[in-house]
């Protein structure tokens, strides 16, 4: 069977799923009505009402708003019901898995490496206008291309998408509106698939919005949670913001091109390059960078990253999936996506890298003082994105994915981990009050150490060899620069910090939460620590297929991911300028490439002898630092103020000045409207009412008054006396025989 | 004597037949008591009694008689029931007077 045509099939099961669940999920999983979510404070306004005391148990008042789903006792009693509903989607992104495996290894075995299945044609056959004179039809295709671009995210959006399913069955079990969530999740698996296997802009626009749609119903999962609510519209309309540059950049790319289809464009591209290599911040720089901006907001970048962090008001699972692993590397899919227009505008790259160096440094300066483990977390996310960018930046497109594929391993498994230590903690979130955790969950703590160290970079894991790879990159791309590289080495440092401060904050020490929580600290069930393991396995072993350049003695197989890559991201546009640049592999890079390898893994185990010195062996110093320098913790701890700017200049002027506005258009527009259609109403009735006993009763009695007046001429020959008639009866009798009798 | 008598022959009877009828029709028309209205409907009735009987004697059948027979039985039926009617009516109007009995008009 060839699979490679039925790729579409991909992204249909979980979309099944979540049709099944939106629309049918209230009768699969049935749940009584003291299991509906109560805000708390409604609770207790209810409990003495005697119509609504039946909705608020006391065990809705007290459980109805938990994060995780979890009881006191540790025990599950997870009905039938609720476990086919989560065997049923997490099956659904499974048959996705396999047949996206199935499709890869076929797409191996392929000359090409590149298929195309065009289902029909959407938006045909409008006429436009090009900047070059010509008139084109557009056409938008629903089609999907598997390339080994959208092959490596297909996987790791169906695989990692799975592991947190299944991880999610667990962590979620007895929360309410399991079926909503697991809808919600399907939905986005199959928003998600639909971006990677998009095989035109236009497409992928339907996958970036979509899945920025699950993204906020997934913030807000926990809606009657007023900052949950909030967070979820933050994260909605700062996308919002990008999502402008994008349908910009998408109609400049028609306009430019004709298509927005990604193979006709490279073709176009590599044909004719001098036609699209105009002069600095023609219409391909501007494409270039508006799709840059459209994912600053996707991939949570400075100045669009504010929506990250608060995203983590949102189940564990979500932070997991959507804002770690999958839906926030959509920016940096975009870019390699668009590799051959980024090169055709030089001038547009150093500014992704920028902002990407700035990003990274920023957000894991923030980590630093970060005290909820899961905000840690969303920091840490932010600046490993930043370093995505970085690479982009600088032209190391395979270093970018690269970077996504090992991140999403390690940062999935530190959030599904953090998962696992509030779970144990009964909801506890702030690192202050955990500690010493170790020995009571040894496989969450042992798979976290993994993650903690892959991140920091220490060589052996996956996040060593994708982060030095961006380093080095930063130093020896043509692109790059040594401002850039000491940027870099130093958000390296950082995170070395941060992430071992939030490992010796939470596992190691003497516990500091009360006795009561330290009673009921547990490990999570299999279902929750075998993705874990499998996580954390990924998180060592999947490093290994992008090895240093350096590192030449080792077979091809250790550099297989750039070779892979190379049909979409070694594509090298032959313009005049690029032609005379090209630089060889030289010995003195090999001896530089060792050189700074051995810098960031001193620097990264610097960075973890800090925080073991803060943490463990001086508790109490931090505290020092903090005093010694207010003014810095105070900016970090606000994140550099972003968002107190964009506060004060944006949303306060425009929720200030809207609400005014809003409150004046209520009182006049609306409330006048109503007022005045009351009025209306009553008039109207009045004048009907007129009509009614007026005209149309009168019209009623009037053609009887006509009736009456018109029968009086017979009717008096109803006299009543029946001899009369007897007599006309014989009179009629007389008549007819004189008439008609013959004697 | 003899040839004075004249035979009797059908055309007596129809006379006597019309004679009759015309009687009864006459009591039905002018009398107000509906008693006698009755009477003069029993009246009528005798009249074409004696006609078919007439006819039945002339072709020499029994058809003739047989339906004299059936009216008289119908006759019966009918001063019966219209008997009843009349009494019922006395007990509720105390009148059998026909030209007091005129409610249902215009």
């Amino acid at each position: 069977m060839n699979v490679l045509d039925s790729i579409w099939l991909i992204p249909i099961f979980p979309l099944l799923g979540a049709a099944l669940m939106l629309f049918a999920g209230r009768y699969l999983d049935p749940q009584p009505m003291s299991d509906v979510a109560i805000d708390p404070a409604l609770a207790e306004e209810l409990k003495d009402d005697p119509e609504y005391k039946h909705l608020v148990s006391p065990a809705t008042a007290h459980h109805g708003h938990d994060d995780h789903g979890h009881d006191d006792h540790g025990h599950y009693h997870v009905p039938p019901t609720r476990k086919f509903v989560g065997y049923l989607c997490a099956g659904a992104v499974l048959l996705s898995f396999l047949v996206s495996l199935t499709a890869v290894i076929q797409l191996a075995g392929t000359e090409s490496r590149s298929h195309e299945v065009v289902l029909y044609d959407w938006l045909s056959a409008l006429p436009m206008a090009l900047t070059n004179g010509q008139t084109v039809t557009l056409s938008a295709q629903l089609g999907f291309l598997l390339d080994p671009l959208s092959a490596v995210m297909l996987l790791v959006v169906s695989g990692i998408g799975f592991l947190i399913h299944v991880y999610s069955t667990g962590y979620m079990a007895h929360d309410n509106g399991y079926y909503r969530f697991f809808g919600y999740l399907n939905l986005f698996v199959f928003f998600m698939l639909t971006l990677v296997l998009a095989n035109n802009y236009l497409l992928l626009f339907v996958g970036w919005e979509g899945v920025g749609l699950c993204s906020y119903l997934l913030i807000g999962f926990y809606f009657h949670k007023k900052s949950a609510g909030n967070a979820g519209n933050k994260a909605f309309l700062v996308n919002r913001i990008g999502d402008a540059g994008f349908l910009l950049a998408t109609m400049l790319v028609f306009v430019t091109f004709g298509t927005v289809r990604f193979t006709e464009i490279t073709s176009a591209v590599l044909h004719h390059p001098e036609a699209y290599a105009t002069a600095a911040w023609g219409s391909i720089g501007v494409i270039c960078l508006l799709y840059f901006f459209a994912s600053t907001g996707k991939s949570a970048q400075f100045p669009l990253f504010v929506w990250l962090p608060d995203a983590m008001e949102g189940p564990t699972p979500v932070s997991a999936l959507i804002h770690a692993a999958t839906m926030v590397t959509a920016g940096v899919y975009l870019l390699a996506r668009s590799n051959v227009l980024f090169q055709l505008a030089p001038e547009v790259s150093p500014i992704v890298a920028s902002i990407g160096a700035l990003t990274a440094i920023m957000a894991a300066s923030i980590a630093l003082v970060q005290t909820d483990i899961k905000r840690v977390l969303a920091y840490s996310t932010v600046s490993q994105l930043g370093f995505m960018f970085l690479a982009a930046g600088v032209g190391a497109y395979w270093v970018a994915v690269f970077h996504v594929v090992t991140h999403a391993f390690f940062k999935a498994l530190l959030f599904l981990g953090s998962g696992s230590v509030i779970h144990a903690m009964g909801g506890q979130q702030d690192m202050r009050h955990m500690g010493g955790l170790k020995d009571k969950i040894p496989v969450t703590f042992r798979t976290m150490f993994i993650g903690s160290l892959a991140i920091a970079g220490i060589p052996g894991l996956a996040g060593f060899f994708s982060k030095d790879e961006i380093l080095w990159q930063t130093v020896s791309s043509p692109l790059g620069s040594n401002v850039l590289y000491v940027v870099g080495l130093g958000t390296a440092g950082l995170t070395a910090f941060y992430m071992w401060r939030m490992m010796f904050l939470t596992f190691y020490g003497k516990p500091r939460m009360d006795e009561h929580t330290a009673a009921h600290v547990h490990e999570s069930p299999a279902v929750m620590t075998l993705p874990l393991s499998i996580l954390a396995a990924g998180s060592i072993l999947v490093g290994w297929l992008g090895v240093p350049a350096a590192w030449s003695a080792l077979p091809s197989f250790f550099h297989s991911f750039e070779h892979w890559l190379h049909p979409i991201t070694g594509i090298v546009v032959q313009t005049v300028e690029h032609a005379a640049e090209g630089h060889a592999e030289s010995h003195d890079h090999v001896v530089l490439e060792w050189g700074l390898m051995l810098l960031s893994v001193t620097i990264a185990v610097i960075g973890i002898a800090i925080a073991r010195w803060f943490y463990i062996q001086n508790p109490g110093k931090s505290q020092n630092v903090q005093q010694a320098a207010p003014g810095l913790h105070r900016f970090l701890d606000n994140k550099w103020y972003l968002d107190a700017f964009y506060n004060h200049f944006i949303v306060r002027r425009l929720v200030l000045g809207g609400g005014h506005l809003l409150t004046r258009l209520d009182a006049k527009v609306v409330d006048g409207g109503v007022n005045g259609a009351a009025w209306l109403t009553r008039r109207i009735s009045q004048i009907s009412m007129w009509w009614d006993s007026r005209v149309v009763d009168g019209a009623v009695g009037l053609s009887a008054f006509l009736v009456r007046a018109a029968s009086i001429p017979i009717r008096f020959a109803q006299s009543g006396s029946m001899q009369v008639y007897a007599l006309v009866i014989v009179l009629g009798l007389v008549v007819i025989i004189g008439v008609y009798g013959r004697f | 004597m003899a040839e004075m008598l004249v035979p009797v022959t059908t055309i007596h009877y129809l006379i006597l037949g019309a004679a009759l009828f015309l009687i009864g029709t006459l009591g039905v028309l002018s009398r107000r008591n509906l008693v006698i209205v009755l009477m003069s409907i029993e009246l009528m009735m005798n009249g074409v009694n004696v006609n078919l009987i007439a006819f039945s004697h002339l072709w020499g059948g029994v058809q003739g008689q047989i339906f004299g027979i059936f009216i008289i039985a119908v006759a019966v039926a009918e001063a019966a029931i219209g008997l009843g009617i009349l009494i019922a009516m006395f007990r509720n109007r105390a009148t059998v007077q026909a030209d007091e009995l005129e409610l249902l008009k215009w």
